[in-house]
């Protein structure tokens, strides 16, 4: 294999339902400072599905200059192997240096079959990506690769982190945590290059059967998507008492979220757990209110922009990542918090 | 019918991660448990166990010392164990991890391959859709149901997504990764353990590997390299105040988010 030969930083588009996931949106976005940094000017996103190529001006808008579109009613909804059979045979036709994938409950799956088939590495839900050297410094008697690939990512339940690169093998394949990247402003009007490629689907015995799909319907807001974050922990005492960060996140136009304390005791639902087993998030304000800070929690809040702590207890390990924190009684503090910020907010 | 389940050895994290001195990670003062997801997909095997009769083998890859979940998972009631270990595999990515096991598991007759999602330490949850791969057979990930249709030699598979499931039905012999929602895993029995303890593992070593290339296994196998790894700087704590009222707490926060201009 001739290394040289792989070129271009492509992400792979998820669709679900002919939507594109967010994720497709903040790869976009990612893979945009990649290629300048490879010199590479074409961001090419590869989207598979089945009635999905209108798709493509909405990813031109977010960033992708070229959409290879695999179009086939094999890819209706996501199985493994079709999905995988189209992923690789773009891989091997369109040889792309950079693959990125989201580390979704579809990426997580299709990833790894993928890296297998190709025989390339894949580096897990990854926090960061640059390029760079590897190694990173010179290191006698080996090679020093420069314009690598170098992906971050956090192990041992967010308490360790690594550097890992790929420099033998093309493409260099990472899934990344979604929540983590940012999008671009869209640029309205925009319009990529469509490349319609079918590779051909013959059933075989790694074909599985959807036999039912059942969609659970979600009220709550996005979590991922709020600037403002209200979220609390086992210290709010009760499901009732989140009353009050509702109310404060009502006068921030924020979302409340919580911790998976709150989550275990039944108390709120999955959507709306930060940390490592919930989601990343990255608010401009994060309040974490009665929520010790775990360091799987921390995981997925540490990157907010501000965070503001309140807990009774002085030795919580959340003071340790706060940017203000307040030891006191949250029943109190936050009503009251509340009510001043409704006062300062009717002054202006 | 024939289960086979790839079980870990991994360090504990939720009972609290250990740090030296030095602020780096203390891997050797954490407990050495069986993964959790792995013990969820062990569980489901002795289900079918129970419920068909299948026979259950436990397959691990690691240091020697990892003779120890694998005994923990024939006290819990699985009947053959096997313990991949070798220095040459040593330093594995996932990709050469995945090609090692698969190396073995072709020595083993199978109709059914169960592995947990991921393992707490790595929490790649690539391992197990790798293998699939490696002996071309049918993958369902995120399992939260299984269900197993003998004589049509099919499983119906409850997979979980972020906002939906699907239930997907497969041909066996298939590989499906476990979720630790997937059920409540038994406990070992005290005359379980007592017997386990006597039991014969099975050792393979690199030559025991059914068609594994030199090139596709341990560290020179694997196609990620490490550039860094280092114990997670913690960001720098901020401020922390005791104020003497609610009232002056709930001016301070106040304060602060006026002047970092949030309103």
């Amino acid at each position: 294999m001739a290394l040289t030969d792989y070129k271009g930083v492509f992400i792979f588009a998820q669709q679900v339902d002919g939507e594109l996931s967010n994720i497709a949106l903040e790869l976009l976005g990612k893979a945009k400072d990649l290629a300048n940094d490879i010199d590479e000017k074409k961001v090419t996103a590869v989207l598979l599905g089945d009635g999905v190529g209108g798709l493509a001006d909405k990813l031109a808008e977010y960033g992708a200059d070229r959409v290879i579109l695999v179009d086939d009613p094999a890819l209706k909804d996501y199985r493994t192997e079709p999905y995988t059979h189209a992923l690789a045979s773009v891989i091997d036709e369109f040889k792309p240096e950079i693959l990125l994938v989201g580390a979704t409950a579809i990426g997580r799956d299709l990833g790894p079959r993928v890296s297998s088939r190709v025989h390339t590495g894949l580096t897990a839900d990854c926090t960061q990506l640059d390029i760079g050297d590897f190694p990173l410094n010179p290191v006698e008697g080996q090679e020093q690769k420069h314009k690598q690939l170098l992906m971050t990512r956090p192990a041992f339940g967010g308490n360790t982190i690594a550097t890992i690169a790929c420099p033998e093998f093309r493409p260099q394949m990472a899934t990344v945590r979604p929540g983590v990247m940012q999008k671009i402003a869209p640029i309205s009007g925009a319009k990529a290059e469509v490349v319609n490629y079918n590779p051909g689907f013959a059933e075989n015995d790694c074909y599985t059967e959807i036999l039912k799909i059942v969609k659970e319907v979600s009220e709550i807001e996005d979590i991922q998507a709020a600037k403002i974050l209200v979220s609390g922990g086992r210290g709010v005492g009760s499901p009732e008492n989140f009353k009050i960060l509702e109310d404060l996140a009502k006068v921030l136009h924020g979302t409340v979220s919580c911790s998976r304390a709150v989550v275990d005791s039944g108390w709120k639902p999955k959507d709306m757990q930060v940390g490592q087993t919930g989601k990343t998030v990255r608010p401009h304000v994060y309040f974490a209110i009665g929520i010790s800070g775990a360091i799987q929690h921390v995981a997925g809040m540490e990157e907010s922009d501000i965070i503001v702590a309140i807990n009774k207890d002085e030795n919580a390990p959340i003071f340790d990542v706060a940017d203000y924190g307040v030891v006191g009684d949250l029943n109190k503090i936050v009503p009251l918090l509340t009510k001043k910020l409704e006062a300062a907010l009717a002054a202006k | 019918m024939k289960v086979v389940v790839c079980i870990k050895q991994v360090p504990d994290t939720k009972g609290g991660v250990k740090f030296k001195p030095d602020g780096t990670l203390d891997r050797g003062a954490m407990l050495a448990i069986m993964n959790p997801d792995d013990k969820a997909g062990l569980e489901a095997a002795l289900r079918l166990k129970d419920q068909y009769g299948a026979e259950v083998t436990v397959v691990t890859m690691g240091l020697p010392k990892a003779d120890a979940v694998l005994r923990e998972a024939m006290a819990m009631g699985a009947d053959k164990a096997v313990l991949i270990t070798d220095r040459v595999l040593g330093g594995a990515d996932t990709w050469a991890t995945s090609s090692t096991i698969a190396g073995a598991l072709r020595n083993l007759e199978y109709d059914l391959i169960i592995t947990g999602r991921q393992a707490i330490d790595g929490d790649t949850a690539q391992v197990g859709p790798q293998i699939s791969e490696h002996l071309h057979i049918p993958v369902i990930s995120y399992a939260e149901e299984i269900k197993v249709d003998e004589n049509a030699r099919t499983v119906e598979v409850k997979r979980q997504f972020e906002d939906r499931y699907h239930i997907v039905k497969a041909k066996m012999p298939c590989l499906i990764t476990a979720l630790s929602e997937l059920n409540e895993p038994r406990y070992m029995t005290p005359g379980g353990i007592f017997e386990a303890f006597d039991r014969d593992v099975t050792v393979w070593g690199r030559n025991d590997l059914k068609d594994v290339d030199d090139s596709n296994i341990g560290l020179k196998g694997s196609p990620t390299q490490i550039a860094k790894a280092s114990d997670k700087v913690k960001k720098g704590a901020g401020e922390k105040v005791v104020p003497e009222s609610d009232e002056a707490a709930a001016d301070y926060i106040l304060g602060k988010l006026q002047e970092k201009k949030v309103v």
